[in-house]
């Protein structure tokens, strides 16, 4: 019969259209402002810079190495070094970044810069509703306003935030039990031998390799 | 403008359709249709020359969209490169990740783990099930169907696109497979939530097909237009579900093996006739063979690492010399050309676009049809702006 596909294609229309009011799995849209769907851990928008303890400034994870400003592939990161160095988490002397801009009407989320970073000092962030009226200034982040901390990371990245601190305290636990030998091995080395005439200096090379 | 013209313009020897007869009276009438048309799925323009209805001559104008993609890939390294091949047919980046890891992997003799394979055949099978979905969708809706069948496509896409964003991170840009892997592991949940939506899916074609594959209209628009003839298709280097719909055999997962495809079981759809109902129909079986080989590949995905130790993140450079990587992307053969010369960057790197290649035809399928046809058969060949113009 002529028409018979249509009408059952009809059918399937109705059926959609009152199944709707029936079943709560077919409505498939949210009222979006009011109404917000979770977003999934992985998800990711603009990349922000973590920093340790309440500090931003002294607590900031970066080194200023630079890295992902070079891999960066719509080089969007621009990143000024200090000339003077302060501790970094592990207790090394490092150098910081005295300007660290990120422009994101130019990042295009795509996370480069996270798995490039040796120092896990820059993730990225999943907040989405980024609109400013100010076009140029509005959308270039200064280190400030990418400084989140810590805590904030494991708010929206719980599981990764997690390996990461773990891997964080391994090293630290690493680097504190390689200056504890080195320095073990300094007193056994001046105790064992009291002829050297200076045993001084032997614990303060390992204060300073800590 | 003479419609004499029209035939000198053929090519001795060139599988052309016969030169179409105009009667001589009146002139042609030339009509540039796009690049804000709103049929034409982004910017591209046909210059279109009519005799009333019915089209003597198409010049399509491509390049609007040209964003330098090939340069880009010369000042940037391996890695960063990945993210912008997402861009190039944006409605399916993991494949797109894919033939690029493909052609770096050869190119440094890089090898993948278990896992990171199944995952990669997984996420490509998905990306081809919602991009057929979609393709179906925006046809219909050039047919005139405006919405529904578009929004029962994009109902599942988006199940698919969710799970995309779950586990890469975003929904369309997923930049996920890395040289010698993939960025993360499916957590036992994202698996599940995958063989959820793939049980799902059978049931949307079924529902797709009782809609629409019987429906009149569609068989009196589609059936018997816009005919590709196979000997043209091979020899313009048409690719794809373009090409299958012609009748030729020709799909790389069955022909090249590349990643696992060896162990899956899955057949190959074939048209016959080569027109604008073949190519919708050979999608709908391939979306259907793609749910076989997502149930296979969840069945049997091993554990294990996803990521090949000893693969590099930084200062990745490979031994000077050249690689060519090429997939069955949704869309045709989607392959990357690279050349190495020991740098961090590629000192060339050639996409070879399904897209662009599929739409070398266009002319020869459109000629002597009417122009509300032309809309159907563009449609109807898949093509993705981003991936055309790069």
């Amino acid at each position: 019969m002529l028409g018979e596909g249509i009408l059952k294609g009809l059918a399937e229309t109705a059926k959609n259209f009152a199944g709707s009011f029936v079943s709560k799995e077919r409505m498939t849209t949210v009222e979006y402002p009011e109404e917000r769907l979770p977003l999934p851990e992985a998800s990711r928008n603009f990349p922000f810079l973590v920093y340790d303890g309440s500090d931003w400034q002294a607590g900031l994870r970066c080194v200023a190495c630079q890295i992902c400003e070079k891999e960066c592939p719509p080089k969007c990161i621009y990143i000024e070094k200090s000339k003077d160095k302060k501790p970094d988490y592990v207790g090394k002397l490092q150098i910081y970044p005295t300007k660290f801009d990120i422009d994101i009407s130019v990042c295009m989320s795509c996370q480069i810069c996270v798995e490039v970073c040796p120092f896990e000092a820059i993730k990225m962030n999943n907040e989405f509703e980024l609109a400013t009226d100010n076009r140029f200034g509005g959308l270039l982040l200064d280190r400030k306003e990418l400084a989140k901390s810590n805590e904030y990371y494991h708010q929206i990245h719980p599981t990764e935030a997690a390996e990461v601190d773990a891997r964080l305290a391994a090293e630290k636990a690493k680097a504190e039990a390689k200056a504890k030998a080195a320095a073990d091995a300094a007193a056994a080395k001046a105790a064992g031998a009291p002829a050297t005439p200076t045993p001084v200096a032997k614990p303060s090379e390992g204060e300073r390799k800590s | 403008m003479n419609s004499l013209d029209v035939k000198t313009e053929r090519v001795e020897g060139w599988n052309r359709p016969p030169v179409i007869e105009t009667d001589g009276e009146g002139e042609l009438l030339e009509v540039a249709m796009g690049p804000h048309h709103p049929s034409t799925h982004g910017v591209f323009r046909m210059d279109l020359a009519l005799d009333g209805e019915r089209v003597v001559r198409l010049k399509p104008v491509f390049g609007y969209l040209h964003r330098n993609h090939e340069q880009i890939a010369e000042t940037v390294s391996y890695l960063a490169m990945m993210p912008y091949t997402d861009r190039l047919d944006y409605i399916c980046s993991l494949t797109n990740n894919w033939a690029y890891a493909l052609a770096v992997e050869k190119l440094v003799g890089q090898e993948v783990p278990e896992r990171a394979e199944y995952l990669r055949v997984i996420l490509a099978e998905l990306t081809r099930a919602q991009n057929h979905a979609s393709t179906i969708g925006f046809l219909l809706q050039e047919m005139g169907a405006s919405g529904t069948p578009l929004m029962y496509a994009f109902r599942e896409r988006e199940k698919i696109l969710d799970l995309f964003e779950s586990l890469t991170g975003s929904r369309m840009m997923c930049n996920y497979m890395r040289f010698g892997g993939c960025r993360v592991d499916a957590s036992p949940a994202w698996l599940d939530a995958a063989r959820k939506v793939v049980a799902a899916l059978p049931a949307f074609v079924d529902e797709f097909e009782r809609f629409l594959s019987g429906n009149e209209i569609v068989m009196a628009r589609c059936q018997g237009v816009g005919i590709l003839r196979p000997d043209l298709a091979v020899n313009a280097g048409v690719t794809g579900p373009m090409l299958r719909a012609s009748g030729v055999n020709y799909d790389i997962r069955k022909v090249d093996h590349y990643g696992i495809y060896d162990r899956f079981k899955f057949r190959v759809p074939l048209g016959d006739h080569g027109d604008i109902y073949d190519r919708y129909m050979v999608r709908v079986l391939e979306i259907r063979e793609s749910i076989g080989i997502l149930e296979q590949a969840l069945k049997d995905i091993p554990n294990g690492p996803v990521m090949d130790p000893k693969a590099k993140i930084r200062g990745f450079r490979p031994k000077p010399g050249e690689a060519y990587g090429r997939i069955e992307a949704p869309k045709g053969e989607l392959g990357f050309y690279l050349i190495s010369d020991g740098t961090p960057n590629p000192y060339r790197y050639r996409v070879r676009p399904p897209s662009l290649i599929n739409l070398t035809v266009l002319e020869d399928m459109c000629l002597g049809s009417n122009v509300a046809d032309v809309v159907l058969i563009f449609g109807s060949v898949d093509i993705v702006l981003g991936e055309v113009d790069r």
